[in-house]
């Protein structure tokens, strides 16, 4: 009788798990239809609130032709810079999240034809690397790698749709194992986002970009 | 000591329980002309490194370990797939901008300089994918010699 009772328990248990697990599965799916339906949606609306910016832009560049649409990339990208010229990885990566919004709402839309594709592989570049950035605070050195590479992406940017400040490309050629990197500042004075306090001053400015 | 009893039964019911949750495999006889491969003139001893220690992970093709099947490893190795392939697929990777290779070969370099990848996760059970340091140069040459040409 005992014996039975265990048995009938264990046919019990097993069959609410299974249930359970089996509930969890469809539910995963639902998710899954829903998450789906939402990224489109999504999609669907960005492309739509793009489109009304484009237009505003439009009129506004009508009004001011010098207005550059890499005000908010490059606001984030110095604060990004400085964390790093500071050692700060913390601050690093929640500039690099706000580098990523900058660049998910940078507006294409007054890009020349001929320039549109360049700058949309620009901007997907760029984003992996600031999402990186982002998800690696702690990791100074990774941060510092994939800001190399945002640092190139955001230097072709603005060859394209112009800057609204004087920026100095500064290279400093000790990085990366004498590779070299470079890097975009608002100050003539070197104050190295790769070596930070190890080595402030490596660098020396290419170009004055204007 | 019932309630240890128990308490097993219940692990056990659940470890049986969870044999019965489906993963989606990542499998495919499909190489794309877009496929690392396909893309570049690859020297024979670096395709069977990237072949033999990424691409389990890094393309639509994993040759599954038999302990796969069991829950909840395919769970675990399902997720790792997918955000591995989200990262970087050599299957796709002629459909990259320039400018996204340069960013992934740079990325590759610095991440097997690093040893950083193959993941120590994956090569403790794939002692074939653990690259010597003839490997590692092997491929890093390659690699430096792509980032000069692109």
């Amino acid at each position: 009788m005992k014996k039975f009772k265990i048995a009938m328990g264990v046919v019990a248990i097993a069959l609410t798990l299974l249930t359970v697990t089996s509930c969890k599965d469809t539910k995963k799916s639902d998710e899954h239809l829903e998450m789906d339906q939402d990224g489109m949606n999504h999609v669907g609306d960005e492309n739509m609130e793009m489109d009304q910016n484009g237009m505003n832009n439009d009129e506004m560049m009508n009004q001011d032709q010098k207005t550059s649409k890499a005000t908010a990339v490059l606001d984030s990208y110095i604060e990004l810079k400085n964390a790093l010229v500071a050692d700060n990885t913390e601050v690093a990566a929640t500039a690099g999240k706000t580098v990523l919004d900058a660049l998910d709402k940078f507006d294409q839309s007054s890009i020349a034809e001929a320039q549109k594709q360049e700058v949309i592989d620009i901007i997907e570049d760029a984003r992996e690397h600031a999402e990186h950035i982002s998800e690696n605070s702690g990791k100074m050195d990774h941060q510092r790698e994939h800001f190399e590479v945002l640092s190139i992406d955001v230097n072709d940017l603005i060859a394209i749709t112009g800057t609204d400040r004087v920026l100095y490309k500064t290279f400093c050629p000790m990085y990366n194992e004498g590779k070299g990197g470079i890097w975009l500042s608002e100050t003539k004075e070197i104050k190295n986002p790769y070596l930070g306090s190890k080595m402030m001053k490596c660098g020396e400015i290419q170009e004055e970009i204007k | 000591m019932k309630v240890l009893k128990i308490i097993a039964i219940i692990l056990f019911m659940t470890f049986v329980g969870i044999q019965f949750i489906s993963t989606i495999r990542n499998q495919s006889d499909i190489v794309p002309v877009t496929d690392l491969m396909e893309t570049y003139n690859v020297p024979e001893q670096v395709e069977v490194i990237f072949k033999t220690s990424c691409y389990d992970c890094h393309s639509n093709n994993t040759i599954y370990p038999w302990y796969n099947k069991i829950q909840p490893v395919s769970w675990i190795m399902e997720g790792h797939i997918k955000e591995a392939k989200a990262e970087l697929n050599f299957n796709e990777f002629g459909s990259y901008s320039e400018r996204r290779q340069k960013s992934k070969f740079k990325s590759i370099l610095s991440q097997v300089d690093d040893g950083e990848m193959p993941l120590t996760s994956y090569t403790w059970m794939h002692r074939e994918a653990k690259l010597s340091e003839n490997e590692k140069k092997a491929l890093e040459d390659w690699i430096n010699k792509m980032l000069e040409s692109l």
